[in-house]
């Protein structure tokens, strides 16, 4: 047996939707975190409830990618490929780079099972072509059932166990301390432990026979850690880190967390996470529809709530009308846009950049709302904070972007602070103002002040039809209208953001690659890798789309080649276009509803650097 | 502390001359000064529409918002702070036809709201089209041949929906509407007060047989919880229960005699005898139609946060932090 010391290793468990890959993933990703290796994972799960089992359509992924030193994406391609049964073979062999290992439970090989993933003969991997020295075959059904024969479990709840037997063969093959892994499920089954024992059984027996059959045929492959960065850490997912964003604005900000929602994938979890935390006086409210959502937390925001409202894109559409009024009531509110395939129903479990548009113009009138997007599953904690700091502070709606790709996918997170982020000040209407105040007056930035109902001397009516700027009372005046439309405006171009960082070859790249939100990591490891092979390059990537920064004209015009790579039709070209005069820049754009290749990235851009 | 109708008044109303949002505003007026609850205290939300604009009327908080959205909207904001009253107000299109979800849900969730609903039966602000209440065949600017759809009964909706609060009134009867906002603001849950009420230009006399007192002491019946409900300029007629129905008769016709006359019960539980009472096209039933106690969906979220902040040992964001798998980094 060889010990393959290794950079990074990407790792793609893959099986019918109910075999627990996601779990089984997890808890790898768990393994080697908490050894410190850096770590991105991307579920990849079917759109149907449970498709038949066995069949293509059927088949649930989970990548996790580890790294010595930092990574910043899933990977393009795996490593190793576990793959339950024929359906996941067929259809998840193309995630496998050429040499990758592929573990593989002959159990789930019978002709039943090949006639469903549509093998034509019983050499299904002479019909992929995969050379069976890469093939970790093993009856993993039967010995599952062999392990756990003296359980008295029924058969049903033994083949739950599956997943766990591929978890401990992936552990054995990476070196890994199943004791973490142990004391992951002790506490995950903490009320249940009889499955808990089960399962770590399970384990070691897959680590077993991983060791005994095949140390002979097989490479272990050791990530070891370098770059850390001390601290204590979580594994966390983009909706779970938003969802913990927001939890932490309202203490900062000392108000009641109000949630309106609907559930939509593939924002749900945000709302499954709030719900969690009423020990924390987090209060959800799963409405009616996302109108509602949107339309209740207003009414919780004007009664001195911070009100947040989740959705996907379809939610958007229904929501724009609430998001309009408080637009025009100036009142504080977080629209968290967890960006699916589209048009319509699209592609619901996958992940777009399509939303960009919407969420800058999407609504009638004249209707600026600030808008942020995250660039990583771990920084949708920053990113949500931000939010409701911007919307409270700045008495406006603000969308938060974020994708099916990021809100899925997780990362280790350090565990913050709350100390060492920005105080959250709305401005309440100061008492001294009682007797001349009215509902327009506006602070010094433009901001209108906050008067929460409960105050008396600040009763004031606010509502969706034109204000007179000094009355408030309804008013039609055009002098008046135009006045306030551009006091609207101005009070959101009048936001401070952070200025647009330059990554990479800041002073002489000959390209610069720019994007927004969730592709962060993959352009990032696109210029990491023409960097490598000895190009000129830089990175810069939006958070803050609406304001814009200050800086972003003189880092867009800095560079010969800019090329803005987006999950859309151009979406963001279009919008710096608007915004930078003169700025023309090339284009990459997919949409797939999958990640970007880093190696697709590399190529596009190398030979847009030689044209 | 003591109020009168003037502390909650505000602006000069800009409904047409004789609409019955006149009335209503002047007894909403009425009615929150004797309920007695602080202008600062109270908010009253509405969505579009002529009567959606009755928020501007009033010296309280408040929000004139988007069509239809009204009762979601006061849903957040009495989860969100129940310490505030909050009053919803909306027309017959805003209320049941755009809001229609909004409506019933609000009545299902039993969120502490009192739901004003001024039904005149038209779209008034849009100049004159057919709303989800005008009666089938009803002729008007979207309708010139007729309608040829069905009306929503407000009663049967909120039944359905659950509701345990229903009450009517006719916006000309001042005593009669500022009863039902007290009966309704005392209602815990959401109560819903159905508003007859007159558009002048466009669907004038909809309501005119109930319309002034002449016409109510011949053609309604005011409802009182646990009295005998006789009706008739001199009590001559009553409600009798006849099959799984009720039925108005004459006292001294067809051998009924007072002893048959139901007596009203709006606590009861069941709404069967309920429903009946509030689809009567003759006589008109007024007043509290049903009242019953049930869980309000605000003090139930309330309480459950409380139950859970003792259940559980996590109570702020660091110690949240600390309920997850964590691993350190050295």
């Amino acid at each position: 047996m060889e010990i393959k010391e290794k950079e990074s290793v990407v790792v793609r468990f893959s099986g019918d939707s109910g075999d627990g890959m996601q779990l089984a993933g997890n808890i790898f990703s768990t393994v080697s975190a908490t050894v410190g290796n850096s770590i991105s994972t991307f579920p990849d799960y079917p759109a149907d409830i449970r498709a038949p089992q066995g069949s293509l359509t059927g088949v649930s992924g989970f990548q996790v990618h580890i790294g010595a030193g930092q990574v910043f994406t899933p990977g393009d391609q795996c490593d190793v490929l576990v793959a339950m049964n024929a359906a996941a073979l067929k259809t998840q062999y193309k995630f496998a780079k050429p040499d990758a290992a592929i573990i593989i439970d002959t159990d789930s090989f019978g002709p039943k099972d090949l006639e469903k993933a549509q093998f034509k003969t019983e050499d299904y991997l002479g019909e992929m072509n995969i050379d069976p020295d890469r093939v970790i075959a093993c009856p993993l059904t039967t010995m599952v059932k062999d392990c756990l024969a003296d359980s008295g479990m029924d058969v049903k709840s033994m083949m739950k166990c599956r997943n766990m037997f591929a978890l401990g063969l992936v552990c054995w093959l990476f070196d890994r301390d199943l004791e973490i892994a142990f004391n992951f499920l002790k506490e995950k089954f903490a009320k249940k432990p009889g499955i808990a024992e089960a399962n770590i059984k399970v384990i070691q027996a897959g680590y077993d026979y991983g060791h005994n059959t095949h140390s002979s045929v097989a490479n272990v492959y050791r990530i070891e850690t370098k770059n850390k960065v001390p601290g204590r850490y979580m594994d966390i997912t983009g909706n779970k880190a938003t969802a913990y964003g927001f939890i932490a604005a309202a203490e900062k900000a000392g108000l009641k967390l109000y949630l309106g929602s609907y559930p939509i994938t593939p924002a749900t979890d945000v709302l499954h996470e709030l719900s969690k935390h009423k020990s924390l006086g987090v209060t959800t409210v799963q409405c009616e529809d996302e109108i509602s959502g949107c339309a209740s937390a207003l009414g919780a925001s004007f009664a001195g709530a911070l009100a947040v409202t989740s959705t996907s894109g379809p939610g958007i559409c229904l929501k724009s009308e609430a998001m309009n009024l408080a637009v025009i009531m100036e009142l504080p509110l977080v629209v968290l846009d967890v960006q699916r395939g589209g048009p319509a129903t699209g592609l619901p479990t996958k992940s777009e950049q399509t939303d960009l548009l919407q969420a800058l113009f999407g609504r009638n009138g004249e209707s600026p709302m600030p808008v942020i997007a995250a660039s990583s599953p771990t920084d949708c904690f920053d990113a949500a904070y931000a939010a409701c700091k911007i919307a409270l502070e700045h008495m406006t709606p603000v969308i938060l972007m974020t994708d099916a790709y990021v809100a899925n996918g997780s990362g280790a997170f350090k565990l913050p602070n709350l100390a060492d982020y920005p105080a959250i000040n709305p401005p309440y209407v100061p008492e001294e103002m009682k007797g001349t105040w009215t509902p327009y007056m506006r602070a010094e930035n433009g901001t209108r002040y906050w008067a929460v109902p409960g105050r008396q001397g600040f009763e004031h009516i606010l509502g969706g039809l034109e204000k007179d700027d000094k009355t408030g009372a309804i008013s039609t005046n055009p002098e008046n209208h135009d006045l306030m439309t551009r006091k609207r405006q101005a009070k959101i171009d009048a936001i401070q953001v952070p200025d647009l960082e330059v990554l990479g070859d800041k002073d002489d790249a000959e390209l610069l690659i720019v994007g927004f939100g969730g592709t962060f990591g993959h352009l990032h490891a696109a210029m990491d890798e023409m960097r490598a092979a000895g190009k000129k390059v830089a990175q810069a990537h939006f958070k803050f789309i609406n304001p814009l920064p200050k800086n972003t004209a003189e880092v867009l015009k800095k560079y010969p080649k800019v090329v803005v790579a987006e999950q859309n039709m151009g979406q963001l070209a279009g919008w710096l276009r608007m915004k930078v005069d003169g700025f023309v820049p090339c284009q990459f754009n997919q949409v797939k509803g999958q990640p970007f290749v880093v190696a697709e990235l590399v190529e596009n851009f190398t030979q847009l650097m030689n044209k | 502390m003591a109020y009168t109708q003037n502390d909650f008044k505000k602006g000069q109303p800009r409904w047409c001359p004789g609409c019955g949002d006149h009335f209503f505003l002047a007894s909403l007026h009425k009615a929150m000064a004797e309920i007695g609850v602080d202008p600062w205290n109270t908010a009253v939300i509405s969505g579009i529409g002529c009567s959606s604009r009755l928020p501007h009327y009033m010296a309280t908080y408040g929000m004139n918002t988007i069509h239809g959205r009204a009762a979601a909207i006061a849903t957040g904001a009495k989860v969100a702070n129940p310490e505030l009253t909050v009053w919803q107000v909306s027309g017959d299109g805003d209320g049941l036809a755009i809001g229609g979800n909004h409506f019933i849900h609000a009545n299902r969730r039993n969120i502490n709201l009192n739901m004003i609903l001024l039904n005149n039966r038209i779209y008034g602000l849009t100049k004159g089209q057919y709303s989800p209440t005008s009666p089938r065949g009803f002729v008007s600017k979207s309708s010139p041949y007729g309608t040829v759809e069905d009306p929503f009964r407000p009663a049967e909706l909120c039944f359905g929906a659950r509701g345990h609060f229903f009450a009517r009134a006719v916006a000309t009867d001042a005593p009669g509407t500022i009863e039902i906002l007290k009966a309704a603001y005392e209602h815990k849950g959401a109560s819903v007060c159905e508003i007859l009420q007159n558009c002048v230009i466009f669907n004038n006399g909809t309501h005119d047989a109930v319309y002034d007192k002449a016409g109510r002491a011949k053609n309604a019946i005011y409802l009182k919880h646990g009295e005998k409900m006789l009706f008739g300029e001199n009590n001559e007629y009553g409600i009798v229960q006849e099959g799984f129905g009720v039925k108005a008769v004459k006292l001294g016709e067809d051998g009924y005699t007072e002893a048959d006359v139901l007596v009203h019960d709006a606590k009861c539980e069941d709404n069967t005898l309920q429903l009946k009472l509030a689809e009567m096209e003759w006589p008109v039933a007024l007043g509290v139609i049903r009242d019953v106690e049930a869980p309000t969906y605000d003090d139930c979220v309330t309480a459950q946060i409380e139950e859970v902040k003792a259940q559980k040992k996590y109570h702020n964001f660091a110690e949240l932090l600390e309920t997850n798998d964590i691993w350190e980094v050295k």
